[in-house]
């Protein structure tokens, strides 16, 4: 035990005398919370677009206000013809034309149709879709309000955007960060703290005496256990109190399971470590091997569903999108154990499975 | 038991890009109880090869070994609580203080360092002013007296030093033995590996390694004395020139310069002073000196290895 | 009268309130072999780097080759020859892949590149390996070519760095034939090594200690002087004055 002890303060030392070590281990989860939360938002904010009216009366008039008065839209003045339009699209002025017919008013009174007409450039299709939505997100409230005045045989679509109403890329993005967070933390620096010690001879010297190899390699995991338990906590305080994305579940079982996948990260960092014999290969095999795959296929920047199926497949591998899924629904949907028994399961199972080769692995003597 | 430590037809190889590297032929050799024992040679003779093997650090592909009456691959685990070991270069961590590094082997050791205490003082009492100091930051001669202390924080009863005063100057490297000395009084058992032949003399016995295999094992004038060959020191004012000229006449098997004088082996014993004189004078050489010596370590080692080419 | 290669004067290195190097001044002479030893820790290493153009000093003065060590570091790194314990070959590179880029780093023609490799290659009876990498080598090759390649522009000086680091006797002494044989041809060689008996082979020799020069003289004179049998009683008589014990 004292063994233990000792060899984990000595952990503690390495870590904190460090100083590139330190910066990445608390400056990066705040970077990268920053970052995603704020800079690259999803949302599209200020895009300039035009209005074609050549109607304008009052109904025409009352939507114009409205589009003008959103926060995602900035309507461009000086267009009055399609070809002005078609012009200001090719040289890429406007994202997004809305064009009114003539005699909308008389239209939507009489007829109870009318037809609006949203263009919208799809070169980046991501902005065109969004920009629609918004448009007919707009559309839709005023379209409502009319109802109730005037219209009694409409459809009338409610759409509720659950868990997420203001669409907040936020929400997407924090277990995100919170699974990457871990897997650079405890996989990548796990793994480059037993190498450094194959690098630099000392484990030689540790081999050469009664320490076991098991307590060597656990009390290696244990600084960064901790440290990844505060990094999380600093994670969930930025969410809540700067990005505005409560927490609805439990607080407890959204910690559970983050100990959890620290842990599958961590015996993955064992894993790399028994096979590296430098720190720069550690440090390549976590970044590519590990961290890319996380990015990619845990769900987190791209949908799986989209993704052709032997892809699909291949992210079920990723421990990082099980627990993306875990904590979305903890943290975003406030569900409780009973909705991710299995998929903490499956964590665990691959856990105990990684733990299990990594100690095999483990080298007792030098090659 | 007598011999702590026993090597029997020790073999190893490497594979290096597709070709297979012999570290090791069939060594043999033992250590009595209490011995310094040093293996002498270059680099790439197979002392660290050897030596991680002893320690349990790698595996050889034939032979046997057994330290302390314990077989190095099936009780690797007893041997590790009992031996120290100290690594070709220095293996502690550069982050950490003199007195954390000591704590944590005497530590890892299920040791104190006041303990054994006794055993290191004569050593720690040189390093102690700097005891908080990174040992990254000290120099090369203390990082040797910390490493050794490390390596006898628990007493052990056979220490293993693989090339411990390489790097370091000729007056650290004279301290070092001196505690080398010290410890053979306590009763501890040593085998130091080193490529300086000079050191050999400080040893009780010395294995001559090279290429992978024992050229001769004996006590160090054992070894002068089946020398058997005169050698001559020679100098003049020219010696480079000295050097060819005597590498041209006939009759010289080697001839090497070993700092102030060459040193000068005929073919055959039957040559004198006088005819060394004449010949150098016969080249024009001047303020020529010339003496019969003993031949030292080196000039045993060099033998031999030409006979092994 | 033989010129001057080295000239140093005053030359100092501070590190913070830490004086490595404390006011050297001594000269070289063409040709010569000029022995620089101390024990670790006295300022050797850092002397060296100023000299090399790799670091600049503190103060003071120095001409290496000609040329000035504050301003002129890159015309000095073309001059000079190096080579360090580590051999500073390429592993995985050919014997004449490893003389082709050194040729190039330092501004040879293809021509004179080609000449060299097939003179040293013939000097040394590397051919019939010359296609072979150098990870291959026995040790005592690898530094024998170290030496040609760090001469293979023809240097006016040449600085080893404990050139014969662990290697077997018998190709120590190759290694200092090979020394003396540039310096015949006119090549300045300054040497550092722990090996006291080479310090003999040395036409003079310095001894750095506590980073100030304590002793500069002929090897012969030396002894007399510290009435000495050999130069490691010298050094170890001069050394065991050093206050200084941390690098």
């Amino acid at each position: 035990m004292e063994q233990f002890l000792v060899f984990v303060k000595k952990e503690c030392l390495h870590i904190l005398r460090d100083r590139r070590t330190l910066f990445i281990l608390f400056g990066m989860p705040i970077v990268q919370i920053v970052i995603f939360g704020f800079a690259l938002s999803n949302e599209v904010k200020n895009s300039t677009i035009a209005i074609l009216d050549p109607s304008k009366d009052a109904a025409s008039l009352q939507l114009t206000e409205r589009f003008e008065a959103s926060k995602y839209f900035d309507i461009q003045k000086n267009l009055n013809t399609i070809g002005d339009i078609e012009k200001s699209f090719r040289e890429g002025k406007i994202k997004m034309a809305i064009v009114f017919p003539e005699n909308f008013r008389e239209d939507l009174l009489h007829t109870n149709k009318a037809q609006i007409q949203f263009i919208s450039d799809a070169s980046d299709p991501n902005i065109g879709t969004t920009l629609i939505n918004y448009a007919n997100a707009i559309l839709g409230d005023y379209q409502n309000e009319l109802s109730g005045q005037n219209l009694p045989y409409t459809i009338k679509t409610e759409v509720r955007m659950l868990y997420n109403p203001q669409l907040k890329a936020a929400f997407n993005f924090v277990p995100g960060v919170m699974a990457m967070v871990l897997m650079l933390v405890c996989t990548m620096m796990t793994s480059i703290s037993i190498v450094k010690e194959k690098e630099m001879g000392t484990m030689e010297v540790l081999l050469v005496s009664p320490l076991r190899p098991i307590l060597m390699v656990v009390s290696k995991a244990i600084p960064y256990l901790f440290l990844s338990i505060i990094n999380i906590s600093t994670i969930l305080l930025l969410s809540v109190y700067v990005l505005e994305v409560p927490i609805q579940g439990s607080l407890f079982l959204l910690m559970a399971e983050s100990t959890l996948f620290i842990i599958t990260s961590l015996a993955l960092g064992l894993l790399i470590s028994a096979g590296a014999a430098s720190q720069q290969t550690a440090m390549f095999i976590s970044l590519v091997g590990l961290f890319m795959p996380t990015l990619v296929f845990s769900g987190f920047m791209f949908p799986i569903d989209n993704m052709p199926i032997p892809l699909q497949v291949i992210s079920n591998v990723v421990p990082a999108k099980w627990f993306f899924y875990i904590v979305k629904s903890i943290m975003i949907k406030g569900l409780g154990f009973k909705a991710i028994w299995k998929e903490t399961l499956i964590l665990f199972g691959m856990t105990i499975f990684l733990l299990a080769i990594s100690i095999k692995k483990f080298k007792i003597r030098l090659s | 038991m007598s011999k702590a430590i026993i090597v029997n037809n020790i073999t190893k190889t490497y594979t290096v890009e597709k070709s297979t590297v012999t570290a090791l032929k069939e060594v043999s050799f033992d250590v009595k109880k209490g011995e310094i024992f040093g293996l002498i040679g270059p680099d790439g003779a197979g002392k660290t090869s050897l030596l991680r093997i002893l320690t349990t650090l790698l595996l050889a592909d034939s032979g046997n070994a057994f330290v302390n009456g314990l077989d190095v691959v099936n009780q690797y685990k007893d041997i590790r609580k009992s031996v120290g070991y100290m690594p070709g270069r220095f293996s502690l961590y550069q982050d950490l203080s003199v007195e954390e590094n000591l704590q944590f082997f005497a530590a890892i050791f299920n040791t104190s360092i006041e303990e054994n205490y006794d055993l290191i003082k004569d050593i720690y009492v040189q390093i102690e002013p700097f005891k908080n100091r990174r040992a990254g930051a000290l120099s090369g001669g203390m990082k040797q007296k910390l490493a050794l202390s490390c390596a006898l924080i628990h007493k052990p009863s056979v220490l293993f030093l693989d090339e411990p005063t390489t790097g370091v100057d000729a007056v650290s490297r004279k301290e070092f033995w001196l505690m080398l000395k010290n410890l053979k009084k306590q009763g501890i058992t040593i085998l130091v590996s080193t490529p300086y032949m000079d050191e050999a003399g400080l040893c009780d016995r010395v294995g001559l390694i090279q290429n992978g295999e024992i050229l001769r094992i004996d006590t160090p004038e054992g070894i002068i004395k089946q020398f058997g060959k005169p050698i001559w020191a020679v100098k003049t004012n020219e010696m480079f020139r000295m050097l060819h000229d005597i590498r041209d006449w006939e009759a010289v098997e080697s001839c090497f310069p070993f700092g102030e004088f060459d040193h000068l082996i005929f073919k055959d014993q039957k040559h004198t002073k006088k005819e060394i004189t004449k010949y150098l004078e016969s080249k024009h050489h001047e303020g020529i000196v010339i003496d019969s010596i003993e031949p030292g370590i080196e000039d045993c080692f060099m033998d031999l290895m030409k006979i092994e080419d | 009268m033989k010129a001057k290669v080295i000239e140093v004067k005053n030359l100092t290195k501070r590190f913070g309130d830490f004086t490595a190097v404390d006011h050297i001044s001594f000269d070289v002479k063409q040709g010569e072999i000029f022995g620089f030893l101390g024990a670790n820790g006295a300022g050797k290493t850092t002397a060296m780097r100023m000299l090399c153009g790799l670091s600049l000093p503190t103060s003071g003065e120095a001409l290496v080759a000609g040329f000035n060590v504050f301003t002129e570091t890159e015309s000095i790194k073309k001059s000079i020859g190096y080579m360090s314990q580590k051999f500073s070959l390429y592993e995985d590179l050919t014997i004449k892949e490893n003389m082709q880029f050194y040729g190039g780093i330092y501004g040879m023609t293809d021509i004179a590149i080609k000449e060299k490799t097939q003179f040293i290659l013939h000097h040394l009876h590397l051919e019939p390996e010359q296609n072979k990498l150098v990870k291959s080598l026995p040790l005592g090759w690898k530094q024998k070519l170290s030496f040609s390649i760090a001469v293979f522009h023809n240097p006016a000086i040449v600085f080893l760095d404990e050139p014969t680091g662990g290697v077997d006797p018998i190709t120590r002494r190759e290694f200092w034939e090979m020394i003396y044989q540039a310096a015949q041809d006119g090549t300045t060689v300054f040497v550092t090594t722990h090996y006291m008996d080479e310090a003999e082979y040395c036409d003079r020799v310095s001894i750095m200690v506590d980073g100030k020069i304590d002793a500069l003289d002929t090897p012969s004179a030396l002894k007399s002087s510290n009435n000495a049998e050999s130069m490691e009683e010298v050094f170890i008589a001069l050394a065991r004055k050093a206050t200084r014990s941390a690098d």
